[in-house]
């Protein structure tokens, strides 16, 4: 360890492992930055003008207006009523779904075809399937609550799976030891193993659900989020800052409530 | 004074078979009941929010056809329509990467402010929590819309919007992890006579930075799909030709932008899962 001076200034290493790497990453990144920002055609002066206009934005939002209450009512417990019937909805139809997609279980094609179907519905936001929805259903709060209950679907029926392949098999072949048939093996221990963890999931989705609920609304899909466009596009901003303030609470409070029912359960 | 024994035979016998009953079962009676009225509460509440939704069942009678009717109509798929989508796709790449790029700088100093070791004082710490929630509370979309109004339609605001969520997200994570962080590292480098600032920088971001990547990777392939959708308000990105699409009833087109979004967003998706194995 004698070769060489020592150092004089002491260098932190890199996370890259190598300098040199560290300095091909900042390049790459530097030339990425040029490459994005010259293809967007952005408007400085535009962009620019913002600024004033934010101000001007945020002006007219303060003071925000709650005077339409019962409006903003109604909106807010439409979402909420479209996210707990989706949640609903997900539980009950990603159960057969998730034993479809659970490799232990599931016979190989019915597997790979549940497995396809997870992998499509992941893929596409809320919003992509809600405009279906609407072109199907028409406008209104069944096109959300149907959207909302198609990704809780693929959801929970992907994390259900993945909690039944990683069951344990002692508790498994202890139940088989009594005796007991496929369906008292599912009851006895697949059941106890997964419920947890799957309520858990459940209550995670209804959180998520209340947050896409205040959205699938802007293409007309019902809920909160309905309200919201409408009031964006009649430049009525004091009444959307009530509504973006009401939309903030609904979420924290439901993220709270979701935090605090998994802490109870782990 | 007879009695008392068989009495007491039969205490005993009776407290036995209670602690040994003939079937096993998982729950105590009382847990039972408590289960059981728990499944009632959420039935109710299910059953409250469906009919107060006032469903038109009627409608649900012809979706299957509507949904045949649909499905024939997009087939087969207008890839002559594919040249001139790639353009906003790599938009919308770019609205998703340079999102997060911003974001990343923004949450540092925020996820410092919010955690409980790093913060300043009691005030900074709910003022650091206070913009945790709010950016983490709207969701991106609605974030385009606000920044349509204020920066005028295109990628920009969709930038805009994609950082403004992730930004709450990133910092919240890396918060955490910053009051998980180890001791050692800190006090060492206090000892050395480092001020505040260089005990952040030396000590505390290089255990943050695993989980800051991480995260941020993670976030960029979430920002992939959302970006997807931020040109229905306007936000720039595929969403803009997928909507005019739709409202051109040009399924054939719809279909094409479908399958680019769907191969964009796994292979992001991959890429993500990729580099996040490669640094764990």
């Amino acid at each position: 360890m004698s070769a060489g001076p020592y150092p004089t200034v002491w260098r932190a290493p890199s996370f890259f492992g190598t300098r040199a790497r560290q300095q091909a990453v900042v390049i790459a990144a530097l030339i990425y930055l040029i490459w994005s920002v010259s293809t967007l055609h952005i408007d400085a002066r535009r962009a620019l003008a913002g600024f004033a206009r934010a101000a001007d934005l945020f002006a007219r939002m303060i003071p925000p207006d709650f005077s339409r209450w019962e409006l903003l009512l109604k909106g807010m417990t439409e979402s909420l009523q479209m996210a707990l019937a989706a949640t609903l909805a997900g539980v009950l139809l990603s159960i057969p779904l998730g034993i479809a997609a659970a490799r232990n279980l599931a016979p190989r094609p019915v597997y790979l075809a549940a497995r396809a179907l997870i992998v499509t519905g992941r893929t596409f936001h809320e919003v992509i399937i809600a405009i279906f929805f609407v072109k199907l259903f028409g406008f209104g709060p069944v096109a959300g609550l149907l959207t909302l209950a198609l990704s809780s679907v693929i959801f929970l029926a992907k994390m259900l799976a993945e909690d039944i392949e990683n069951v344990r098999a002692g508790p498994i072949e202890a139940v088989r030891a009594t005796g007991a048939g496929f369906w008292q093996v599912v009851v006895y221990s697949v059941v106890p193993q997964v419920l947890p963890r799957s309520v858990g999931t459940a209550i995670y989705r209804l959180d998520a659900n209340v947050r896409h609920s205040t959205i699938v609304g802007i293409v007309g899909a019902g809920g909160i989020g309905q309200t919201l466009s409408a009031s964006f596009s009649r430049y009525d901003y004091d009444f959307a800052a009530a509504i973006l303030l009401a939309i903030i609470a609904l979420v924290a409070l439901g993220e709270w409530f979701s935090d605090r029912v998994r802490t109870k359960l782990r | 004074m007879v009695q008392r024994p068989r009495a007491d035979k039969a205490a005993v016998s009776a407290g036995v078979q209670k602690r040994y009953p003939e079937v096993w079962r998982r729950h105590t009676p009382r847990e039972t009941v408590t289960n059981w009225l728990w499944v009632a509460a959420v039935a109710l509440a299910c059953a409250w929010s469906v009919s107060a939704l006032d469903i038109e069942w009627a409608f649900f009678k012809d979706a299957h056809e509507q949904a045949i009717d649909l499905g024939q109509r997009m087939w087969p798929p207008r890839w002559s329509y594919l040249p001139s989508i790639v353009a906003p796709l790599v938009e919308t790449i770019h609205i998703a990467t340079l999102g997060t790029a911003i974001a990343v700088v923004f949450s540092i100093p925020l996820a410092f402010l919010a955690a409980r070791n790093t913060t300043a004082n009691g005030f900074t710490w709910a003022l650091g929590r206070a913009l945790l929630v709010a950016s983490r509370s709207v969701n991106t979309v609605i974030w385009g819309l606000l920044f349509v109004a204020i920066l005028g339609p295109g990628p920009l605001a969709g930038i805009a919007a994609v950082a403004a969520r992730s930004v709450g997200f990133l910092a919240k994570l890396v918060a955490e992890a910053i009051e998980e962080a180890d001791r050692g590292p800190i006090e060492a480098i206090e000892a050395t006579g480092a001020g505040t600032f260089q005990t952040y920088v030396v000590a505390i971001l290089p255990q943050v930075m695993p989980v800051l990547i991480g995260t941020t990777v993670y976030r960029w392939d979430i920002n992939v799909r959302e970006s997807s959708v931020l040109g229905f308000v306007g936000a720039g990105g595929i969403g803009i030709y997928l909507y005019a699409s739709i409202n051109q009833f040009a399924w054939q087109q719809v279909l094409v932008a479908l399958f680019v979004i769907l191969v964009v967003v796994i292979a992001s998706e991959a890429v993500s899962a990729w580099i996040r194995e490669r640094i764990s």
